[in-house]
């Protein structure tokens, strides 16, 4: 699971094998698009997947039909025989009205666009609400260009914030409020629903619901600046024991330092990057970026740029600005020793 | 004096172009040779020709910009341009091809064949023509200022809020592009009036409403639509201005403000401008492609109620754009029934262009075959634009390659592909040449196959989950090789594009000479000499048909005969006859204006005025807005040349 979770975010197309869907015998499958939406995971997709299909269908249909008209139309009476501009003497007729072409035409577009009116009301109607009362409620924040999530709770020590990977319990309706404190942005996880926008001074409802555990990439779809190219989201469906293992790591605060190295590490960690960066349990408290507690359980870095391994961990520490440029995070000129302390004390945040 | 010592009955003669009467008409319409008549020339050919050269120069940048865009796309993470760069490029590439390319182009068709076809002199208000051109091309270049400053705007053609606001786009970026967008609503406003004024009062005796060729019901049609869009838009840029200049708050959401009303404002406009800049050039194909089918349209009247069908209804679906910014799905049903019913008068055009052709016997000239493909073009820009009105569907494909890929079958397909056919069929009108049809040949087929080759991938792209307005992306999602070919494709369509131009710089002096109908066209136009003297006819024709000229062959002749050199002399001064608004009965002669620095004059004064917004700096502001008003006084001052005379002075 973990490996598949790194390969999604940008290394290499083996997270699709992931993806549960029928391989066609061609040599491209479904599950070589991770992002696509003409194949679905999710119990709201479900009916819009068949509506696209249908329109498509459609749409290809009157294509060809209309190519065809305009192709045979021109080939069979066709004047070429003639050099220009002498080719126009051909006498000006009006032979037969052709309003019927109009009619008929017309006539049946409407009555086949109305159809997919009524097929697209429908299709409203069954994912505007969940078919079960959500059994978890997210609190997305966008940023530019992360994704903050707090997991809702009625108790106040059970809520708890994680950044650019979220986790669902498989076959239950999860709700999202989506708010964002800077520009707009779009939430879209296109294996389990379409695009809901963030919009800073209102608060955006939408809803998901997995049908079976994987791993499902999601990215900003409303244009917010300069790196709206890189603000991916993972969103990780588990079975519900392991969504709910997952969620009990994330709430506890992060490990004490077993060794004294872990705890310089820490120190020049909360020096260095407390001020932006949050990790529970220390005097790290910053709000501008992620929150770091458990980094460790990320399949990736820097909203699903980056694969979570330490030689890209080092990178983006060392430079951001070249893996992002623009991002929030500054290059800060840390050391190569001091880098290395940090990122010991990192890799300890299971 | 009153009114009544005024009036007269013109003379009706016969008179052809080569009469005393021509020469006279020669002199007292044509514009002083040199830079004078450069500046200050109101002849609507003269600046039909401009609008033409100025948007295919923006054509061409808009053009360039992309195919920058696409090398950078071509593959995964490529670093050619830093996001800002790829920003700017973005935002320029499509404010330069809709707003200084797409409609300007066909306002040059417009400009320079409404007089034509409507057997008229000029334009209703040839100062305010000039002034509209002016203003276009200065608004172009204010815009195009910020790229060459290195401040080009960065948040798309959109430009959603709160990212254009100054605490994420604290330079002056956003400021050029909405006091440049201010700016160019005054050229499409005035614009719009001329034309709809025009198309009301300046047709020739007889061209009642039913009689007047598409094009013009086309282009009137959007400008009756400008003239209800464009104040949204101007209003809208206005408050982005303030809220950046004055911190007036209207779209602050920490404030009170509403970051969603910019949208509701922005597309209000901008939907009905997607019609804007398509509705015109089906009007071309409409009474172009007739022409190579030797036979008159079919259903002429449902042509003309679909388009205008079209326009109302283009008011009712902005909310289409917005199906994923959380509105109620009840409010959004409506507009997502609308965005399905707004396709039905469409479909009255296709059909009827099929049942033209078939119904016809095709002449295959490179301008049918650009029609011809324009009519498939637009069927597939058509029913994926009907994709995005299901709005469960919408809000997958919106905001992916499916939608970057459905507007460019809309704007290439339907107008880039009609504005290559018009050429080839009113080009040998404008220069008295025609253009080469081997070199169209080669033309026609290289944009056709490379515009499928780097648009139609996109549309697979996009159901593949490519979001748009991304400077990079990552590999191992299988984007990598549908972009590799859309970037070849759009390579081939430049090269394509590329042979246009070189067919029209070598037939411009070296094709062959066309004569006045090279094509045996049916409206007046082709009645005139190419190119058609400063005057355009000696007498003002007389119109007993829609086809003047093909009413003897077809029995149109019901209603009498239409007589192009035999009409009412108007030639004490520069003279023009007005008639009623539908049965096109002669109503006054009027008295049109000479040449004038004014319209140019008062475009500097805007410029300078505008810079002085741009740079917040009210003296230069004031100033120009002050040599706003004395420029408009002066070109408003009332001239006794321009009164009703019953006799010509001596």
């Amino acid at each position: 699971m973990r490996n598949a979770r790194r390969a999604i975010v940008a290394g290499s197309g083996m997270a699709a094998a992931l993806l549960a869907a029928p391989r066609p015998a061609c040599a491209l499958g479904w599950a070589d698009f991770p992002m696509n939406y003409l194949t679905t995971a999710g119990v709201k997709e479900r009916p819009v997947v068949a509506l696209t299909w249908g329109l498509m269908g459609i749409s290809i249909a009157v294509i060809v039909l209309i190519s065809l008209f305009v192709l045979v139309g021109v080939l069979r009476r066709r004047n070429t025989d003639v050099s220009l501009p002498e080719a126009t003497r051909i006498p000006v007729v009006r032979p037969r009205s052709g309003l019927a072409w109009i009619s008929i035409g017309v006539g049946v577009s409407t009555v086949v666009l109305l159809g997919m009116m009524g097929w697209t009301a429908v299709t409203m109607a069954k994912i505007a609400r969940p078919p079960v009362d959500p059994a978890v409620t997210i609190e997305i924040r966008a940023r530019q260009w992360w994704w903050d999530a707090r997991y809702e709770s009625g108790d106040p020590t059970r809520i708890v914030d994680v950044a650019n990977e979220i986790h669902i319990p498989v076959g239950k309706a999860v709700e999202f409020k989506l708010q964002s404190d800077d520009v707009i942005h779009s939430f879209w996880i296109p294996a389990l629903g379409g695009k809901t926008d963030v919009i800073p001074g209102q608060t955006n409802m939408t809803w998901l619901q997995a049908e079976r555990p994987g791993v499902y990439r999601g990215q900003c779809a409303e244009y917010c600046g300069k790196q709206h190219g890189h603000m991916g989201i993972v969103v990780v469906a588990d079975v519900p024991e392991d969504f709910q293992a997952w969620l009990d790591g994330q709430i506890s605060p992060a490990r004490e330092a077993a060794s004294q190295q872990v705890a310089e590490g820490r120190d020049r960690f909360i020096q260095r990057c407390g001020a932006c960066h949050t990790v529970r349990g220390t005097r790290a408290g910053g709000a501008l970026g992620p929150d770091l507690t458990h980094l460790m359980s990320r399949g990736s870095l820097a909203a699903a740029t980056l694969p979570n391994k330490i030689a890209y961990l080092s990178g983006w520490i060392a430079n951001p600005q070249t893996i992002k440029p623009g991002a929030q995070m500054p290059n800060l000129e840390i050391s190569g020793p001091e880098l290395a302390s940090i990122r010991s004390y990192l890799e300890t945040l299971k | 004096m009153s009114a009544t010592e005024y009036e007269r009955t013109p003379a009706i003669a016969e008179k052809g172009y080569e009469t005393p009467l021509a020469h006279d008409l020669e002199a007292i319409w044509e514009s002083k040779p040199g830079i004078r008549g450069f500046l200050s020339t109101v002849d609507h050919k003269e600046i039909g020709i401009r609008y033409l050269v100025t948007s295919f120069v923006f054509l061409v940048l808009g053009g360039i910009e992309a195919l920058v865009m696409r090398l950078q796309l071509a593959g995964p993470n490529k670093s050619l341009l830093t996001p800002e760069q790829y920003n700017e490029l973005f935002s320029m590439h499509g404010l330069t091809m809709i707003f200084l390319y797409a409609l300007p182009v066909l306002s040059g068709f417009s400009n320079y064949l409404f007089p034509l076809v409507l057997g008229s002199r000029d334009m209703a208000f040839p100062r305010l023509n000039a002034f509209s051109y002016w203003v276009y091309v200065a608004s172009g270049i204010f815009m195009y200022a910020s790229l060459v400053l290195g401040f080009a705007p960065n948040d798309g053609w959109f430009s959603y809020v709160p990212y254009a606001l100054k605490p994420y786009n604290p330079g002056p970026n956003m400021d050029f592009y909405a006091l440049g967008m201010i700016f160019y609503g005054v050229s499409t406003t005035v614009g719009s009036a001329n034309f709809v004024v025009t198309f009301l009062r300046m047709r020739a005796p007889g061209m009642s409403i039913n009689r007047v060729p598409i094009l013009t019901w086309g282009t009137v049609t959007v400008s009756f639509g400008n003239l209800f869009a464009v104040p949204a838009v101007s209003l809208a840029f206005l408050m982005m201005w303030a809220d950046r200049q004055f911190n007036t708050h209207f779209f602050t959401p920490e404030t009170g403000g509403q970051p969603l009303l910019w949208q509701h404002l922005f597309w209000m406009f901008a939907h009905p401008w997607v019609y804007v800049v398509v509705l015109p050039a089906m009007g071309l194909v409409s009474d172009a492609l007739p022409i190579f089918c030797r036979r008159p349209i079919v259903g002429y009247t449902v042509v003309v109620l679909g388009t205008i069908t079209t326009m109302v209804l283009g008011f009712g679906v902005w909310l289409h754009h917005m199906f994923a910014t959380g509105l109620p799905f009840l409010a959004l049903s409506f507009f997502s029934a609308a965005s399905f019913v707004i396709t039905i008068p469409s479909a009255v055009a296709v059909f009827a262009w099929i049942a033209t052709i078939w119904t016809g016997r095709p002449v295959i000239t490179t301008a049918f075959l650009f029609f011809a493909g324009f009519i498939a073009m637009f069927v597939i820009g058509g029913v994926s634009g009907v994709m995005t009105a299901a709005v469960p569907a919408d809000r997958q494909l919106t905001d992916t390659y499916f939608v970057v890929a459905h507007l460019h079958y809309v704007l290439i397909g339907i107008n880039l592909f009609a504005v290559m056919g018009a050429l080839y069929v009113w080009f040998p009108k404008i220069t008295g040449r025609l253009m080469s049809e081997r070199l169209g040949r080669w033309n026609f087929w290289l944009v056709f196959v490379g515009f499928n080759l780097g648009f139609f991938p996109m549309h697979v792209t996009g159901l593949m989950g490519m979001p748009r307005r991304i400077y990079t992306y990552p590999d191992g999602l299988g984007w990598d090789t549908l972009n590799l070919i859309t970037t070849m494709g759009a390579f081939v369509l430049a090269i394509g594009i590329l042979l246009l131009l070189i067919n029209l710089a070598i037939s411009r002096r070296g094709g062959a000479p066309a004569g006045p109908n090279p094509w045996d066209g049916p409206t007046l136009e082709w009645a005139t000499p190419s190119p058609p003297p400063p005057y355009n006819f000696p007498v003002i024709p007389l119109v007993a048909s829609r086809h003047p000229l093909w009413e003897e062959r077809l029995g149109e002749t019901e209603a009498g005969h239409s007589e192009i050199h035999r009409g009412p002399v108007l030639a004490d001064g520069k003279e023009a006859l007005a008639t009623t608004a539908l049965d096109a009965q002669p109503d006054v002669i009027l008295k049109m204006p000479e040449d004038s620095y004014a319209p140019f004059v008062v475009t500097l004064a805007m410029a300078v005025a505008f810079t002085g917004l741009l740079l917040a700096n009210w003296w230069v502001a004031g100033i120009g807005g002050l040599a706003i008003l004395i420029g408009s006084l002066v070109w408003l001052w009332p001239e006794a040349a321009l009164a009703q005379k019953a006799r010509r002075p001596a």
